[in-house]
């Protein structure tokens, strides 16, 4: 029977399936974060349960840490008793934990890949939506809630449903200066928030096979943001050259072992999906959300959407409420917006190459004024390297900050955030009401997109510049 | 968990839909350690003037909707992150159950780990719902998870699907985890022939 990639992998973590119960799904890599785990360790204590495998997890703190002064005690008392609650159920379970003073600190979903600890063909889960990242590498990989981290842990499987499969096909080529977050955003335009609820994603076509592997990570992470709980591009050479080495990677006489089983795994050909959905990436200009939820997008050479454009009454609704709270006026030109804050950084668009993009957009410029610009590398590794290759010099001439990773202002949990009113040109994953500070106003945009708007002090036609 | 009983209770009306995580708890209040006390901070951007008054604008500050057991919300409940602190904030609030077309996958998973039965009715019937209570404010819906059935005064009732297993475990109040360990040695068999299988893993 032909299969796709979701169904290869699903079947091959079977361990239980029998009538009357869900099915029992293995999983190979557990990973975790100060915030949604410490509930977990203490159920796991409270019943007298072990962490079974505790070589599948790898821990960081990301959430909660702060981007400058990090040799300072954390101000916020919570915040600091979650740390070090995360600090000690990893040493209280022998888990590789990358803490906040560990070179390989960072992002959970940026750290992750960096070390090869996923690999195509897993089961990958997280207290995290945005563990859909990790279906760059063909690895099925979806977010999980406290109650299923301590499911993992006790029993390192999963009672699931099994999902639906949606084919997303982005054939042509991206115009100069749009990105994988571009597509991202366009797919969730297209088939909204909800579209993907009950599918597993995957992402094929032309323009998906020319993205990086960086570029694939972006995609997958946003996933979830059209409600499917994972995304997946199958493996291919970048994938394999990029696993090679890394820490965990498979090495020696396993190599080979490893190679023939992940090129086994991509969809049959004319293996059926349930729903397909396409693209041209051609027609995919920068994006730039407008609302309150990622499906409020359009292309910066448009216009503000008003309410009445909506045949649907719920949609009309929605973008009422979302242009006061985003204090929008209708058919107000994208390019017309003014900004106060931006951000580069996060699980989406916290990788060396984001930062590349925008350093190639940020030399020479100077940041407008009444404008604050924040560059927060996703993890250690990526500050380094961005470091050598000079692009922090390159920020900071411009009047960047240049900080310390973690999720900072993605979700603003760590202090980093707007106040009531200001306006964020932002490279992270969601817009909601409140996101990035109470009253806060999020536009959702590429890294290329954010530096131009740094500059400028409103959104601009990048392909202009 | 607490076993999921039949009961009849006042329905709370929100008709909103796409409403996020976020919005159910922000995040400022996702620093604590425990799993309890979240009730107080639900929809808290929402439910609050910044001075920390009630903000008597937003709908379950409604006198009428104290007390509520159910929640009657627009489609898409839940959207975004999976923090868990939702559905926690949403039980220790005093919700058991939730009434919408649709709901996001790892919120619909998180609710049943909490005792909380999210129904999926179809949009004809959630519109009925949100009318009777908007007309008849403190309204009581009667919710049969042993029958799958919605009781209303209005005549507005409806039956539901649920998938057995969900219903179960709500009904018996049993820990997930207890019963997938159940099946410890057959996990132990796939962890045997997964390590001959990929032995880099394990290595």
């Amino acid at each position: 029977m032909k299969k796709t990639m979701y169904e290869k992998i699903w079947d091959s973590h079977l361990v239980v399936d029998e009538a009357g119960q869900a099915p029992l799904l293995y999983v190979d890599r557990h990973l975790m974060h100060e915030v949604t785990s410490p509930q977990a360790f203490e159920g796991l204590r409270l019943s007298g349960r072990k962490v079974r495998n505790p070589h599948s997890i790898l821990a960081t703190m990301d959430h909660c840490v702060p981007t400058k002064n990090r040799d300072l005690p954390i101000a916020d008392p919570i915040a600091k008793k979650q740390i070090e609650t995360m600090a000690e159920n990893c040493r209280e379970n022998g888990l590789n934990l990358y803490d906040m003073k560990n070179p390989n600190n960072g992002v959970i979903h940026v750290v992750v890949p960096e070390h090869g600890f996923v690999h195509p063909g897993m089961v990958v889960v997280c207290g995290d939506s945005h563990t859909a990242t990790h279906g760059a590498f063909g690895a099925l990989a979806f977010g999980i809630g406290t109650s299923e981290v301590e499911h993992v842990m006790a029993t390192q499987t999963l009672p699931q449903k099994k999902s639906k499969t949606m084919q997303v096909v982005v054939n042509g080529e991206l115009s100069k200066y749009a990105s994988a977050k571009d597509i991202a955003l366009a797919i969730t335009g297209k088939i909204g928030t909800a579209g993907g609820t009950g599918y597993v994603i995957e992402y094929t076509g032309s323009a998906i096979r020319e993205l990086s592997m960086e570029g694939r990570m972006t995609l997958c992470n946003m996933a979830i943001e059209a409600g499917a709980r994972a995304g997946l591009v199958a493996p291919d050479e970048k994938t394999y050259e990029y696993i090679k080495g890394r820490e965990f990677a498979p090495a020696g006489q396993y190599w080979d072992q490893a190679l023939a089983y992940w090129k086994s795994l991509p969809s049959d050909e004319d293996a059926v999906f349930d729903a397909t959905v396409t693209l041209d990436a051609a027609d995919i200009a920068p994006q730039v959300s407008w609302g309150t939820s990622p499906e409020q997008v359009v292309g910066v050479d448009s216009v503000v959407p008003a309410p009445e454009s909506f045949a649907d009454e719920t949609k009309r609704q929605a973008c009422e409420s979302a242009l006061a709270y985003m204090g929008l006026t209708a058919n107000t030109k994208i390019t017309d917006i003014a900004i106060d804050y931006v951000f580069i950084g996060s699980c989406t668009n916290g990788r060396i190459e984001d930062f590349r993009i925008a350093a190639e957009v940020a030399k020479g410029t100077k940041v407008a004024g009444g404008v604050t610009a924040i560059a927060v590398p996703g993890s250690y590794h990526v500050k380094q390297q961005a470091e050598a290759e000079g692009l922090d010099k390159i920020f900071t001439d411009a009047g960047w900050e240049w900080r310390e990773p973690g999720c900072s202002m993605c979700l603003a949990m760590n202090g980093d955030e707007l106040t009531k009113g200001q306006r964020c040109a932002s490279t992270s994953n969601r817009n909601f009401e409140g996101r990035q500070g109470k009253g806060g106003r999020t536009h959702l945009v590429s890294p290329a997109m954010a530096a131009a708007a740094a500059a400028a002090g409103h959104f601009v036609d990048i392909r202009k510049l | 968990m607490e076993p999921y009983k039949k009961h009849e209770s006042i329905a709370a009306l929100m008709n909103r839909s796409n409403v996020d995580t976020d919005q159910i708890i922000p995040k400022q209040f996702l620093k604590k350690v425990e799993r309890s006390g979240f009730g107080q901070h639900l929809f808290h951007d929402w439910r609050f003037n910044d001075n920390g008054s009630d903000n008597i604008e937003f709908e379950l500050n409604k006198p009428a909707f104290k007390d509520a057991k159910i929640l009657v919300v627009g489609d898409n409940f839940g959207c975004g992150s999976s923090r868990e602190h939702a559905p926690w904030a949403i039980a220790d609030y005093g919700f058991n159950t939730i009434i919408s077309t649709s709901y996001a996958d790892i919120f619909y998973n998180n609710c049943f780990k909490n005792g909380i039965l999210a129904i999926k009715a179809d949009k004809d019937q959630l519109d009925k719902l949100m009318a009777e209570i908007a007309a008849n404010e403190g309204v009581r819906f009667v919710v049969d998870l042993e029958n799958q059935q919605v009781t209303t005064p209005g005549g507005n009732g409806f039956s539901f699907d649920i998938d057995p297993f969900r219903k179960g475990n709500l009904l018996s109040g049993l820990d997930d985890i207890g019963l997938t360990l159940k099946h410890v040695d057959k996990i132990t068999q796939y962890e045997q022939q997964h390590k001959q299988n990929f032995p880099w893993l394990w290595a």
